[in-house]
């Protein structure tokens, strides 16, 4: 009898055993997978990410010229996004994302300082909405001029805050408002 | 004396051969449910402003005056009307999501304030075009509205 109990126990334990090895495998699967999903989608937005930055350091050297470039590179680069690696919804938010942001990638390409500045500031969220969706492999800081068009954000892979909004009329205007990660 | 006459007579026969070209002409009988003034509730006052100054190129319909008729004249027309429909079509505003739209009231604001829309080769013959103080700031409160609405 005392014998029938042992073995009731025992095999009870092992049950819970397996039950939560099987368990923890599959987390493990999941944590791999979507993993895997990032790194896949990570090296197109990663692209947007390194263009978008190449932007906002031509507009803090007030070059008009070579942000007309980078405009050019930048909507090569969001056209390129594919989006099948995300869910649905997620798809959905982000062609409106990469739709607006290409329209104001493309103007800042045929366009003066001051409007590049404008798009720039639209531009800005757009990407920031991305990245909320995609993530990014580095730190990122989104920055803060509450001067420019009553107070526009932009995103920074630099902690130091260089302006991209009045370049050198007003280089280090601004402050880090959050850091994204 | 000769060469001259010879040159203008060439000239007037170029013209008028032109004038038989066709052109596509931005005409269309139908709004499209998308339409700017369809889909939100815009005052009559502003409705006409739009109208007046914005719809001949950022519409699918331009009211033509006779001379917009004559070549080279509508050439030039024809080209600004298809850039500007590219940027804005207030026709098919609905087809717009709702970032987008926000995109477009922001240029418009940017752009009515700043006097660089109508366009300056517009507005030499269309004075009624021409936004006074009163309008600009009229229209620009309306579309920050809206814009806040979305």
């Amino acid at each position: 009898m005392k014998n029938l109990k042992m073995n009731i126990a025992v095999m009870l334990l092992l049950a819970v055993s397996f039950t939560n090895a099987q368990e923890k495998e599959k987390m493990g699967h999941k944590h791999h997978h979507d993993k895997m999903m990032n790194m896949k989608s990570d090296l197109k937005s990663e692209a947007i990410l390194s263009d978008y930055f190449n932007l906002k350091d031509a507009l803090v050297a007030d070059d008009s010229k070579k942000a007309a470039a980078t405009g050019t590179k930048l909507a090569a680069s969001l056209k390129a996004f594919d989006t099948s690696n995300y869910t649905e919804e997620e798809q959905k938010e982000l062609t409106d994302i990469i739709d607006d942001a290409m329209e104001h990638a493309e103007h800042i390409a045929k366009s003066d300082i001051g409007h590049q500045r404008e798009h720039f500031k639209t531009l800005s969220k757009d990407i920031t909405d991305m990245v909320a969706i995609t993530g990014s492999k580095n730190m990122l800081y989104q920055q803060f001029c509450p001067m420019y068009d009553k107070g526009s954000a932009w995103l920074s892979a630099n902690e130091e805050v260089r302006n991209p909004y009045y370049g050198s009329r007003m280089l280090k205007c601004g402050k880090v408002q959050k850091t994204i990660q | 004396m000769k060469a001259v006459k010879i040159i203008a007579i060439v000239l007037l026969v170029a013209f008028v051969v032109i004038q038989f070209i066709p052109v596509d002409r931005n005409q269309s009988d139908s709004v499209p449910k998308t339409d700017f003034m369809l889909v939100n509730d815009v005052p009559s006052d502003i409705k006409d402003k739009l109208r007046v100054s914005c719809y001949d190129c950022h519409s699918n319909n331009t009211q033509y005056p006779w001379y917009n008729k004559v070549q080279p004249v509508a050439w030039f027309l024809e080209g600004h009307i298809k850039e500007g429909k590219s940027e804005l079509n207030f026709n098919e505003w609905d087809a717009l999501s709702n970032r987008r739209k926000a995109s477009k009231l922001r240029s418009i604001i940017k752009q009515i304030e700043s006097g660089e829309m109508p366009l300056a080769s517009y507005t030499l013959i269309h004075k009624d075009a021409i936004f006074s103080e009163e309008e600009t700031k009229q229209v620009v409160k309306y579309m920050e509205n809206l814009k806040d609405s979305l």
